[in-house]
């Protein structure tokens, strides 16, 4: 790739350029990166006399500068590859070795070590100049030098001492060192987390926080730190290097802090600070830029042509950072030159999208429609909704049809183009809401991962856009005013679920109007024992504990999920708070104060009976589980701590609380046999989900290392081929298509994701079980690791093998809404809503 | 937690059904009485015997049912059938024989039944004390885990013990020397070594204290520490190969005799077929 230029090259270059008569192509393009590769092979199919440089001594650079063993993400995950040069999401080696094989196959006509230093524009061609001083020329150039060819350099100092370094290429080759990583973007948390371990490692963050991460690399970072692996120094800049001249460490830098300077001795330093298009060598070249500031983009045509005419600019320099559309781009380009029209790429499979649906018309003529038709798409813009529809799916409904039903466990978004469906949220089966053209629903399984909270029904005719929660979660993510409008529904939508069903729509907007939505840590109280009562709050996302000091101990009471609400005895009674209000996990309420539920309240009398209802029987819950509780105090001293209270408290500690099912073993039914483990195995190709040994012990109750099935699986945040789903009835799965990448081992705060080679595993005959042989495995060919984890058995007729496989019965699963009563022995109801039976 | 064992397995289901047939079986006993009398070669007696073969036959399924992971249903409901009817089956052998007993090869079988049974019954027995010592024993450590630190302590307690005296020193390797845990099946299943070397340790270090400078006085508080961890780590690990020893013994009986007791069955019912 290209580095900077000083104008003073230029000059003399000028100068000698009448004396050579440059060697001439049809089509030069300057760097064997993703998108001049592609450029390049496409060149080649179609007959184009083209030159490719490359400034270094192999292609793809940027790419293997990738620390080894990286993973090479291939997003957009919708849009597909136009380009001859293939492209998947791999391993760095896998790419690399692809496109090498490409290079060789297509005998791309290619020069390394070919540094372009001068760039000009004379009356038919342009003039390209190398480092060596030999001169080419081209009617057309592709500029594909990427950014990565100019990257910051550490402006201290110090900064040019050698045990500085840019790039990590091999993180298993330092060990026992103590390394410095600048820079707190992805890149020098990778590098820095991928040299934990065997290296002492702390990294200098100018920013006050490490925001500008990947989620998956935050949480592993906050994981490293926690477990003290890594230190970080946050609002702290490198002031200068020095080198030792004697002692262990060889340099030390001097950083500043918040709290003065710091020393600190270190074997290496690694920045990461980024990288810049090289504005001043492409001024050089005569190309314009849209802003004065150095991250501004040079200006360019639709058709990727920069201000000099005939020369294209394509890839990360134009300000396309992701590989694929990189290597579009080479493609498209080609066409241009070519003088061929070219539609986006995606074109082709939006057709595909909506054969069922307006046909007839132009691709860019259904989006329009579909803009119009739904308000809340009008807020993105024309590559956001292209991506939206290109990852969802187009779905026609006749009148009648079920969407999805009550407690499923589905989180899809639905927008509705066409038609009208009808809500069913109680058993009576009369519609409790309809929905029209234009209106979305989905919004609150979306918001809490818990299950649909009704029943959506076709009445009519409809036209549906289904899109998965990732797609709506990452929009949600960059769209402000999507979020504020979602979150506007959500909280009408709990109201109405969790109050209103007799309720005015008028009252209803008000309430809903006038509510907050509060967000606690997992931990944070919602509101204390004797404090006074602020209102109604209803769980959008996540659960609470309710808990009572009794006997100067807090004790658990309930258990409370999302879709119910709490706080309404005293609301009730007037009395100040009876109970404090726990978040169990990260949770999400909607606040709705005392006044207006007093006055609600007061005008709706059905309401004021179902809260007396409620309350009263809550009261006799409470009741019941204080005797309990009290029971098992007056027993022998050990028998205190393991009341039901404690138990709960423990499950929920160990993530019982975001979980849709777990398994627990009993131990003091135990006998130790592993059935559970080896029946899983001998059903699930060869490896065992579950490590029965593993795990917490709280009163008998182990909990082993086994799937939690959780509300938002943390599993899910990082899949690249988008292989882990969750089922109808919760449980969490990983598909065929797992690549092995291992985020999703690395994401599960449990630990029970793990890599293994799975191969089935055939059933032995009664023969060999009575003669204890081995079945004869099928010949395993090495195959890859994949990430295996538990699936609840979910195509096994009878479900999970490791109960049935539990000659003894200590093997059980737990949804966290029984837990009382498995914990109690009590037939109350486990939550304060607890009418949905489930 | 509140769900149930192999006992009250949906709500006594097979102990109920046990009690039914020993009824329906008793009820027959002494409601027909057959011209012959009662032996096990009469209507009645043939009747019973099948029911019996039958019965032992599909007991021994048993051991195969529970490793076809395949298999639809629960393996607690088989161990819990398994259990009860197994039960009855003694009292429908014994109304089979009709009280004739002798030196035979039907007593035989009928005593190695009686084998089988009983030794089921310590089977039960093992699974209903053993798995709740086990965890209160072991909390939520392991045996390997236990044995490295086992190890740990002795690395750390023979370097201390080289700044000892001579008298300290020969202790406290002879005691890390000659603990063993669970080496033979007999020292498993009684769960502690005589004389055991780890304790005596413990015991000699008290008295051996006093000629010591100001120095080892804090290496042999230290030390005495160390060997009194390293006492209770020996005693959990014996603890826990002692459970998991008598909690597998049983079947060391309950599985050969099993075998012993279909071939004396085909043996008893070929006999009677060919020569009776």
């Amino acid at each position: 790739m290209v580095t900077t230029l000083a104008p003073n090259i230029v000059q003399k270059t000028s100068s000698k350029t009448g004396i050579v008569t440059p060697k001439h192509f049809k089509l030069i393009i300057i760097g064997a990166g993703p998108s001049g590769l592609s450029a390049a092979v496409h060149a080649t199919e179609q007959n184009v006399s083209y030159l490719l440089l490359e400034a270094e001594e192999a292609p793809a650079n940027t790419i293997r500068n990738y620390q080894r063993g990286k993973l090479v993400m291939a997003e957009p995950r919708g849009l597909p590859l136009r380009s001859p040069l293939p492209f998947t999401a791999a391993l760095r080696e896998t790419v690399l070795d692809t496109w090498e094989k490409t290079i060789a196959e297509y005998r791309v006509n290619v020069r390394y070590g070919a540094k372009v230093v001068g760039l000009r524009r004379n009356t038919k061609s342009l003039e390209v100049e190398l480092a060596d001083g030999s001169l080419l020329s081209a009617d057309h150039v592709v500029l594909a030098v990427g950014v990565q060819g100019n990257l910051r350099k550490l402006d201290i100092p110090g900064g040019d001492l050698p045990q500085i370094q840019y790039q990590l290429d091999d993180p298993q080759a330092y060990q026992e060192e103590t390394i410095v990583v600048i820079g707190g973007g992805d890149s020098g948390v990778e590098n820095a987390l991928a040299l934990t371990g065997r290296n002492q490692v702390i990294i200098l963050n100018r920013a006050e926080d490490f925001s500008n991460c990947k989620d998956s690399n935050l949480s592993q970072l906050t994981d490293a730190h926690m477990k003290g692996v890594l230190d970080w120094l946050l609002e702290t800049k490198p002031q200068s290097i020095e080198q030792n001249s004697t002692g262990e460490f060889p340099i030390t830098v001097f950083a500043s802090t918040p709290n003065g300077v710091e020393r600190i001795p270190c074997h290496r330093v690694i920045a990461r600070l980024g990288a810049l298009p090289s504005r001043a060598q492409l001024e050089s070249f005569g190309i314009g830029f849209s802003a004065p500031d150095l991250e501004a983009l040079p200006q360019l045509s639709a058709h990727y042509e920069s201000s000099v005419p005939s020369l294209y600019i394509i890839g990360a320099l134009a300000g396309y950072p992701l590989i694929k559309q990189g290597i579009n781009q080479g493609y498209e380009v080609i066409e241009y030159i070519l003088g061929n029209p070219v539609e986006p790429a995606d074109n082709a499979l939006l057709r595909e999208k909506f054969a069922n649906f307006c046909s007839d018309r132009g691709v860019e003529d259904v989006l329009e429609k579909i803009r119009k038709s739904v308000p809340l798409l009008a807020m993105l813009n024309t590559l956001q909704l292209r991506e939206l529809v290109l990852e969802s799916n187009i779905l026609l409904a006749k009148a009648g049809d079920v969407i999805f039903k009550r407690n499923d466990y589905s989180t899809t978004f639905y927008l509705i183009i066409e038609g009208e469906l009808d809500v069913l949220i109680d058993d009576d089966g009369a519609p409790d809401a309809t929905l029209k053209a234009g209106e979305f629903f989905g919004e609150l399984a979306l918001v809490s991962g818990r299950r649909r909270a009704g029943t959506v029904r076709a009445s009519a005719p409809c036209v549906l856009i289904e899109t998965p929660r990732r797609v709506m979660q990452k929009l949600i993510d960059s769209v402000q005013s999507m979020r504020r409008i979602l979150n506007e529904v959500a909280i009408k939508t709990i109201v109405h679920l969790c109050i209103g069903l007799s309720l005015s729509e008028e009252d209803l907007n008000d309430v809903a109007n006038n509510a907050t939505l509060k967000s606690y840590a997992a931990g944070e109280e919602l509101f204390h024992e004797g404090d006074e009562a602020d209102g109604l709050y209803l769980i959008q996302s996540g659960s609470v504990t309710v808990s009572r000091l009794i006997g100067g101990r807090e004790v658990v009471l309930l258990y409370v999920a999302a879709g119910h609400y709490v706080g309404e005895m005293s609301l009730v009674s007037g009395e100040p708070r009876y109970a404090t209000v726990r978040a169990a996990i990260a949770t999400d309420a909607v606040l709705i104060e005392a006044g207006r539920m007093r006055d609600i309240i007061a005008r709706n009398p059905e309401i004021r009976g179902e809260l007396d209802a409620r309350y009263l029987q809550h009261l006799q819950d409470q009741e019941n589980r204080q005797q309990l509780e009290t029971a098992f105090d007056s027993k022998a001293s050990i028998a205190t701590q393991s009341t039901p209270s404690n138990l709960i408290s423990f499950l929920i500690q160990q993530g019982v609380g975001e979980a849709t099912d777990v398994l627990l073993i009993d131990e003091s039914l135990c006998v130790r046999c592993n059935h559970c483990e080896q029946a899983c195995a001998d059903t699930h190709g060869g490896a065992t989900r579950l490590d029965r040994d593993a795990g917490p012990i709280f009163a008998n109750i182990r909990v082993p290392t086994s799937c939690r099935h959780c509300e938002h699986p943390h599993c899910m945040k990082d899949c690249p081929p988008d292989a882990i789903h969750r089922a109808p009835h919760g449980e969490v799965y990983i598909d065929d298509s797992c690549i092995g990448c291992g985020n999703c081992q690395v994401n599960c705060p449990y630990d029970v994701i793990q890599m293994a080679v799975i191969h089935d595993q055939p059933e032995p005959s009664l023969w060999q079980m009575l003669l204890g042989i081995k079945p004869k495995s099928l010949a395993v060919v090495d195959g890859p690791k994949v990430a295996v984890k538990c699936d609840m058995c979910k195509d096994i007729v009878d479900g999970p093998v490791c109960v049935r496989a539990c000659p003894v019965g200590a093997a059980l699963r737990v949804k966290p809404e029984e837990l009382l009563s498995y914990a109690g022995g009590t037939s109350g109801e486990a939550t304060l809503l607890g009418s949905d039976g489930n | 937690m509140q769900h149930s064992n192999i006992f009250d397995y949906k709500n006594y289901r097979y102990f109920k059904l046990a009690v039914i047939v020993i009824l329906i079986a008793l009820l027959a006993f002494l409601l027909f009485e057959p011209a012959v009398g009662h032996y096990g070669g009469s209507w009645l007696g043939y009747g019973l015997g099948t029911l019996s073969a039958a019965m032992v036959f599909w007991m021994a399924w048993y051991g195969i049912r529970k490793r076809r992971y395949r298999s639809r249903g629960n393996t607690q409901g088989w161990l819990s059938a398994h259990i009860y009817l197994g039960t009855a089956m003694t009292v429908i052998a014994t109304l089979h024989s009709g009280f004739h007993f002798g030196l035979n090869i039907h007593s035989l079988t009928y005593g190695l039944l009686l084998i089988v049974v009983t030794s089921g019954f310590f089977g039960n027995y093992a699974y209903m004390i053993y798995p709740r010592l086990m965890t209160e024993n072991m909390g939520e450590d392991s045996l390997d885990g236990l044995l490295l630190r086992i190890a740990e302590t002795d690395k750390l307690a023979r370097q201390i013990a080289l700044m000892m005296p001579d008298d300290i020193n020969n202790i406290v390797t002879r005691a890390c020397r000659e603990t063993s845990i669970g080496v033979s099946l007999l020292e498993q299943l009684r769960g502690f070594q005589p004389d055991c070397p780890s304790a005596t340790v413990v015991r000699q270090l008290t008295v051996l204290g006093g000629e010591l400078s100001l120095e080892q006085r804090k290496l042999y508080r230290d030390l005495y520490s160390i060997m009194v961890r390293r006492e209770s780590l020996v005693k959990r690990a014996r603890q826990d190969l002692m459970f998991r020893a008598r909690m597998g013994f049983w079947l060391y009986f309950h599985v050969p005799f099993t075998v012993a007791l279909l071939t004396a069955m085909v043996a008893h019912v070929i006999a009677i077929f060919f020569y009776w």
